[in-house]
């Protein structure tokens, strides 16, 4: 079952304008991999290049930001959501 | 010169927001209906402020609960609205984007408004950051027609 990916404004441009796009895999480092092959527009934008969460990007599944969970590695279920979300910071 | 609409509702809630969270910096996210794509922001038309946490809980430096967002984020999907930017306020300086704000812009076609809170008055303003490059925009409190208005009640 795929599950649904909530994308920011900055990545829709990279998905054809949609907001929600699907991705498959069985934890959230393969969701995200399955959706960046599927838009490879969004390469680098969201993991880099060594694997690891992009430090201005925050990832929640359902409401929980998985940097508290098993990050990348944390497991999804059927009917759960993935949100992206640029990290929005300043002085 | 691009401009910012903003229902004088949302402009007393910022300007109210910021006093409230003294001595911290305060945030939040900005909403309004979407225009067509292609142009050089989401919309032009703020509707609703979302206030925020500040989750770095200083008065030099903001960070947006992301939960907060997450939530805001939601919420605009539900009401056919779209994100346009993002609010903070400068406790102590003027509100000009400090080179912090530069450099972590997340998004271009974003907004930024800053509420300067180092003079008696507090004073709004609104700017474009692309890559590094300021540019201030106009910002134009309670312009909004009816359409607008109705969508706030
Ligand atoms: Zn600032």
């Amino acid at each position: 079952m795929p599950v649904e990916i909530r994308l920011p404004s900055i990545l829709r441009v990279h998905a054809d304008g949609k907001s929600t796009v699907e991705g498959n895999g069985s934890t959230v480092g393969e969701i995200l991999e399955d959706m960046v092959n599927a838009y490879p527009g969004m390469d680098g934008q969201i993991v880099t290049a060594d694997g690891s969460l992009h430090k201005f990007v925050n990832v929640y599944l359902n409401d929980d930001d998985i940097r508290y969970l098993s990050n990348l590695d944390t497991s999804v279920s059927d009917g759960d959501t993935i949100s992206i979300l640029p990290a929005v910071a300043g002085g | 010169m691009v401009m910012l609409v903003m229902t004088s509702d949302v402009y007393a809630q910022i300007v109210a927001y910021c006093l409230e969270r003294l001595p911290e910096e305060a945030c939040g996210m900005l909403a309004g209906p979407a225009v067509e794509q292609g142009t050089a922001h989401y919309g032009n038309e703020a509707c609703t402020f979302y206030p925020a946490r500040n989750a770095a809980g200083s008065a030099r430096l903001y960070t947006v609960d992301p939960l907060d967002y997450l939530r805001a984020d939601r919420d605009v999907e539900i009401r056919g609205l779209v994100i346009l930017g993002v609010v903070h306020s400068h406790t102590h300086t003027e509100p000009y984007p400090s080179p912090v704000d530069i450099d972590q812009a997340p998004d271009p076609k974003w907004h930024y408004v800053i509420v300067g809170l180092g003079r008696p008055l507090p004073s709004m303003r609104t700017y474009s950051i692309r890559a590094g490059q300021v540019i201030e925009e106009e910002l134009l409190i309670g312009g909004l027609g009816h359409r607008q208005a109705q969508l706030i009640i």
